[in-house]
């Protein structure tokens, strides 16, 4: 890994980007933006989906609801290498912001990762006739809630902040293997979901009526991810931070 | 690159590492028993066990839907294109289950081997199409089948 130890003049700009406060004054910029392009996109993909995209031939109206579930699975295996690669750069420099990075993402994937199975649930029943059903796919969306779930209480289960983080990050490091599953997993195995609508190497198997508002769904829902993560993690360095001066000085200016 | 970050990124990097074999290895051992279904060859193979609860899958076969006319029960055959399976139900099948759409059913083999199904759902295929699309696409279908019909008898 020479190349790694040979690059070590161009490491401060990592380092400055690792500051609680540099993260928190740039953040606190560009939130109002982020906010409204999030509102935007998303009031726009639900209008559009729900109200005008075309109905199914055979689903009807109840294939609506891809218009929640896709973005929202999406941002959810997505949001799980933030917050592994977040845990691993907390691990390798001790940055104090990245772990608080890790933290932030796990509520907010977990979130998501329900509201996947929680949609595909009430999808589920009038379209395959059950709710739920112990096939790969499934089963391993069910694993990543678990494993959101389990890296945030591991950041509750110690003492020192810095024992929970480390043990956390572990956790986030050894669930990345799952990521790759659940998108392969309708491929790999026979199972009851249905395989991918939207690939990379290929056409999306979608009427483009009903694909463009599904786009700007995903792309609103990875601005609200950023504004979320953002919004917890800004917390977090309020929390954790509560001693410095910065910190102190900005409660006092806000109170006056 | 510090010394001992580039240790703590080794160790990063050998987690990554071990999880992915560990789990590697537990997938591919796990191999075709994580299938939720059985397709008709594996069957006719004799690769499902016998006497226990199993489920199915396939195409159900055009025009193999029988009900009987005064209860609940029916009467499909499914296919992977190789082979057929006979399936028997008793209940309401799902809204979605149709013929030429795939369906699977959760029950036991009897000696006949047709499928005893206590549970039968719809398999959605990934493809999303409006209604009118559909339409256009059954008819310029109808259309091709009927030219090639009169081509046929205009070549007899």
């Amino acid at each position: 890994m020479n190349w790694l130890t040979n690059w070590s003049p161009s490491w401060q700009w990592f380092h400055r980007l690792g500051s609680p406060r540099w993260f928190y004054q740039t953040t606190g910029r560009w939130l109002p933006w982020l906010s409204l392009l999030a509102l935007a996109l998303l009031s726009t993909g639900l209008v559009w989906g729900l109200g005008f995209a075309p109905q199914d031939a055979k689903q009807g109206n109840s294939f609506r609801i891809i218009y929640l579930h896709v973005p929202a699975s999406f941002l959810a295996l997505a949001g799980y290498y933030i917050m592994a690669i977040a845990g691993a750069i907390g691990l390798i420099w001790k940055m104090k912001l990245s772990y608080m990075v890790m933290k932030s993402a796990a509520p907010i994937g977990a979130a998501l990762t329900f509201l996947a199975l929680f949609t595909g649930a009430i999808w589920g029943k009038p379209t395959w006739g059950t709710y739920w059903v112990w096939d790969a796919r499934v089963t391993s969306m069910l694993i990543l809630l678990f494993l959101y779930l389990g890296v945030l209480a591991l950041q509750y289960a110690f003492h020192s902040n810095e024992a929970g983080n480390r043990a956390s990050a572990i956790l986030a490091l050894v669930g990345t293997v799952n990521i790759p599953i659940i998108y392969k997993s309708v491929d790999w195995w026979y199972t009851l979901h249905q395989p991918a609508t939207i690939k990379l190497t290929s056409a999306p198997s979608m009427h483009s009526d009903m694909f463009q508002p599904l786009l700007v769904m995903i792309l609103g829902f990875y601005c609200f991810y950023t504004v979320a993560l953002f919004l917890f993690t800004r917390a977090e360095i309020l929390r954790r931070e509560r001693k410095s001066t910065w910190v102190k000085e900005l409660v006092i200016g806000a109170q006056h | 690159m510090h010394p001992l970050r580039k240790q703590r990124l080794q160790f990063v990097i050998l987690i990554v590492v071990a999880a992915t074999v560990v789990v590697g290895l537990v997938v591919y051992m796990l191999g075709q028993n994580a299938n939720y279904f059985y397709t008709p060859s594996q069957i006719a193979a004799g690769e499902a066990p016998q006497g226990v609860h199993i489920r199915a899958g396939g195409m159900v076969v055009e025009g193999s839907v029988q009900r009987s006319p005064d209860s609940l029960d029916v009467q499909f055959a499914v296919t992977d294109g190789a082979s057929l399976l006979v399936i028997q139900h008793s209940g309401i099948l799902p809204d979605l289950f149709d013929e030429g759409e795939a369906a699977i059913a959760a029950g036991m083999i009897d000696e006949n081997l047709v499928l005893q199904a206590t549970e039968v759902l719809a398999k959605h295929d990934e493809k999303y199409t409006p209604p009118e699309v559909a339409d256009a696409m059954n008819e310029a279908y109808q259309r091709k089948q009927e030219y090639k019909q009169t081509q046929k008898s205009g070549a007899q």
